[in-house]
C-alpha cells in the first residue's frame, strides 16, 4: 500500500552488482572535471532545496507578530512556541509522535522481514513459477493502491479497526519494492556455495535464511529500512481517512494544527512542522550516504 | 541434543531444540518437503497481504461503483452505470480533472528535465559530492504535510516570501490562490521541490552505469559535451527515464496532500475549487457530507483509467522523442 508520491520510484530492474562508491577511489578516468559553473549550479540547487526547511525553522522561532518579517532572521521564541504547540490538546502532538514512531517501526521491521524472506526465496531457491511470480511482484508496484481506499475503508469499518493503529499498520506490512530490492541484493551478496555448505551442515531452509542469508543481507536491509521508515512516517492520506483526532499520527496532528481555530497561530504550527521533520532530518544526516546509495542503486537500467 | 546433520559437525545451532533425535528417514522426507514447498511459504505472506489490502480493494472499487451506496441515508442499492452517467455531467468532476491534469503537467515536465540536468552536473569529478547530493535530495525526506504548510506561507498572498521578492524587484504581487493558474503553479512547485533531487539521483545512478569509453571515443570524434549528453547519455538511460515518467504519472494523478495543505487543510481546493484535484474531490464526496461511497468509487475507477491512459500516452511520447540505443 503506497500512496501518491510515496510510491517506490526506484524500481527498474538492476543488475545485481553491488556498486561500491568510495570517495576518492573513483575507478579510472572520470571524464569531465566539474567546472566552477557546475559547482555554482549545484550549490544553488542545494540552497533552494534546503532553504524552505531552514526558513520553516526560523518561523518556528519567531513571535506571531513577526511571522512575515523580512529578511528571514531567527527570533528567540522557539521554546515558547514549542511549549504552546505541545499544550494544544486537540492536536495531541506528542501522542502523534509516539504513534508515528510505533507505526513506522512496526512497518519497517515487517517490511524488512517479509521482503528479505521472499527476496531470498526468489534469488536462491528453485520453485515452479518463480519467474512469473516475480513479475507479478514487479507489477504490483505499478498498482495505484490509493484508488482502493474506499473499499479498504469499508473493510476497516467491518473489522472495527477505524481509529486504531492496526488500521495504518496492517495494510503496509509488505511492499513489492522491498521484495524486489532484496532479491536483487541476495543474488550477488549470498553465494550458492555458502547456502550449499549450510545445507550440508544440516540447516533447514529456514535456518539457512535466518543464520546465513539474513546476516548477509544486512546492508540492503538497512537501506530498505531507512526508506520504509521515512515513507511510513510521512504517510498522510490513509491515516487522515481511517484515524480519528484522538489517535493521530504526527502528520495528522500537523493537519489539525494547520486548520480550524489554530490556523492563525503560525509560529506554533511551524514549531510542529519543525518537530515532525527533525527526527527524519537527524536520520538523514547520519545515514545520508546510505540513503543516497539506496536511491541510486534502484536506478540502473533494466 | 544434536541435529539431523548426522556426522557433520554442527556449525550452526541445532534445529528444533525440542525434538528428540529424529530418525534419519523422516528427516529426509522433511528435507524434501522443505526444499520443494517452503519457498512458497516464504513468498506467501507478500501475496496474501498485498492481495487482501492492496489488490482486492482496487478491484472491489469497480463493484462498489455500481451501487447507490451512501452512509448517512443508509442506502445501498444496485444502480448499474448510473454513477458514471451522473459523473459525465458533474461539472465539478471535470473541473477537478482539468486541475489535476494541469498540475500534473506543471509538476512533472520541469521536474524531470531539471533532474536530468542536475544528474548530468553531478556526474563528474568533484569535491563535496556527497554533500551536494544530500543537499539536492533533502526535500524528499520532509513530509508532504509539512511541505504544504511551509509553501502555503511562502506563497501567501499578502506577505508571502515570493510576493515580497516580487515586490522588491518592482512587480505586483500575485494572487497565489484566487488565480487558478497561479495556484496550479504553487502546488506544482511543491511537487517539483520535493521530487527533483530524488529523480536526479535515480538518473545519476543510471548514468554511472554508462561505460566511460563511449564518451572517450565520442570526444576523439570531436563531439561537444552537449552533443554527447544528447547522443550518448540520454539514449542510454532511456529505460530509466521511461520508468520515472510512468511512476510520476501514477503518483502525479493521485495528488492530494499538497493542494489540501495549500488550501489550509480544506478539500474544496479554493473558493471556486480552482485547485481541487480529483483525489480531493473523491475525498470530499466519500468521506464528508453524505459519504457517497458508490459515487466516490466510480470516480476512483475513472481516475484509474485516466492513469493508465496517460501513462501509456506519456510512455509513447517519451519513447518517440528520446532516441533509444540501437545496438
Amino acid at each position: 500500500m503506497t500512496t501518491t508520491q510515496t510510491l517506490p520510484r526506484s524500481v527498474t530492474p538492476l543488475p545485481p552488482t553491488p556498486r561500491r562508491r568510495r570517495r576518492g577511489r573513483a575507478p579510472a578516468a572520470q571524464l569531465w572535471q566539474a567546472s566552477p559553473l557546475t559547482y555554482l549550479a549545484l550549490i544553488l540547487g542545494s540552497v533552494l532545496s534546503i532553504f524552505p526547511i531552514i526558513w520553516s525553522f526560523i518561523i518556528a522561532s519567531r513571535d506571531n507578530s513577526a511571522v512575515y518579517e523580512m529578511p528571514p532572521t531567527p527570533g528567540d521564541q522557539l521554546f515558547t512556541n514549542i511549549d504552546r504547540m505541545l499544550a494544544n490538546e486537540d492536536a495531541a502532538f506528542v501522542y502523534g509522535l509516539v504513534n508515528s514512531a510505533v507505526v513506522s517501526s512496526v512497518v519497517t521491521i515487517s517490511v524488512i522481514f517479509f521482503s528479505s524472506l521472499a527476496g531470498f526465496a526468489f534469488a536462491k531457491l528453485k520453485f515452479r513459477g518463480s519467474n512469473a511470480l516475480l513479475l507479478v511482484i514487479i507489477l504490483t508496484m505499478m498498482v495505484p493502491t490509493q484508488l482502493g481506499v474506499i473499499p479498504l475503508y469499508l473493510m476497516m469499518v467491518e473489522l472495527g479497526w477505524t481509529g486504531t493503529l492496526q488500521a495504518v499498520i496492517v495494510p503496509f506490512l509488505v511492499q513489492g519494492f522491498g521484495v524486489f530490492m532484496m532479491r536483487q541484493y541476495a543474488m550477488s551478496a549470498v553465494s550458492d556455495e555458502l547456502i550449499e555448505a549450510a545445507r550440508l551442515d544440516g540447516c533447514s531452509t529456514w535456518r539457512v535464511y535466518w543464520n546465513v542469508v539474513l546476516p548477509a543481507l544486512r546492508p540492503a536491509a538497512a537501506v530498505l529500512g531507512l526508506l520504509t521508515f521515512m515513507q511510513t512516517w510521512n504517510e498522510f492520506l490513509w491515516p487522515f481517512i481511517v484515524l480519528t483526532p484522538d489517535t493521530p499520527t504526527v502528520q495528522y496532528s500537523l493537519k489539525i494544527l494547520s486548520s480550524g481555530p489554530y490556523q492563525t497561530d503560525y509560529v506554533a504550527l511551524f514549531a510542529g512542522t519543525a518537530l515532525a521533520t527533525l527526527p527524519l532530518l537527524i536520520v538523514f544526516l547520519i545515514f545520508g550516504r546510505q540513503i543516497i546509495g539506496g536511491i541510486m542503486e534502484g536506478a540502473v537500467k533494466s | 541434543m544434536s541435529s539431523t546433520a548426522g556426522a557433520a559437525p554442527p556449525r550452526h545451532r541445532a534445529t528444533p531444540p525440542s525434538s528428540t533425535p529424529a530418525p534419519r528417514r523422516s528427516s529426509y522426507r522433511l528435507g524434501r518437503w522443505d526444499l520443494k514447498y517452503s519457498p512458497y511459504l516464504y513468498i506467501a505472506p507478500f501475496f496474501a497481504l498485498f492481495g487482501v489490502f492492496g489488490l482486492f480493494p482496487v478491484l472491489y472499487t469497480v463493484y462498489v461503483s455500481l451501487f447507490d451506496y451512501e452512509l448517512l441515508s443508509g442506502t445501498k442499492e444496485f444502480t448499474g452505470l448510473e454513477n458514471y452517467r451522473v459523473l459525465m455531467e458533474d461539472a465539478q468532476f471535470w473541473n477537478a480533472a482539468y486541475n489535476t491534469l494541469g498540475i500534473f503537467v506543471l509538476s512533472t515536465v520541469p521536474q524531470l528535465i531539471v533532474a536530468l540536468i542536475l544528474a548530468n552536473l553531478l556526474n563528474r569529478q568533484m569535491r563535496g559530492r556527497t554533500l551536494l547530493r544530500m543537499g539536492i535530495v533533502v526535500p524528499n525526506i520532509t513530509s508532504v504535510a509539512a511541505v504544504g504548510i511551509i509553501f502555503a506561507l511562502i506563497f501567501a498572498d499578502r506577505y508571502g516570501l515570493i510576493n515580497w521578492l516580487l515586490g522588491t524587484v518592482g512587480f505586483d504581487p500575485i494572487a497565489w490562490r484566487d488565480n487558478r493558474y497561479a495556484s496550479w503553479f504553487a502546488v506544482a512547485f511543491m511537487v517539483d521541490w520535493r521530487w527533483t533531487g530524488y529523480n536526479a539521483l535515480i538518473y545519476l545512478g543510471a548514468m554511472q552505469a554508462i561505460p566511460k569509453d563511449l564518451y572517450e571515443s565520442a570526444s576523439l570524434d570531436g563531439a561537444s559535451a552537449w552533443r554527447q549528453f544528447w547522443t550518448i547519455t540520454v539514449p542510454l538511460i532511456r529505460p530509466t527515464i521511461l520508468f520515472t515518467v510512468i511512476i510520476s504519472t501514477i503518483g502525479g494523478f493521485q495528488i492530494f496532500t499538497e493542494p489540501l495543505m495549500y488550501g489550509f487543510g480544506l478539500v474544496r481546493g479554493g473558493a471556486d475549487h480552482q485547485f481541487q484535484t480529483l483525489a480531493m474531490y473523491i475525498y470530499e464526496k466519500t468521506f464528508t457530507g453524505n459519504a457517497e461511497y458508490g459515487y466516490g468509487s466510480a470516480m476512483s475507477w475513472l481516475l484509474f483509467m485516466m492513469i493508465i491512459i496517460f501513462a501509456l500516452i506519456n510512455f509513447a511520447l517519451v519513447r518517440r522523442s528520446v532516441k533509444g540505443d540501437r545496438k
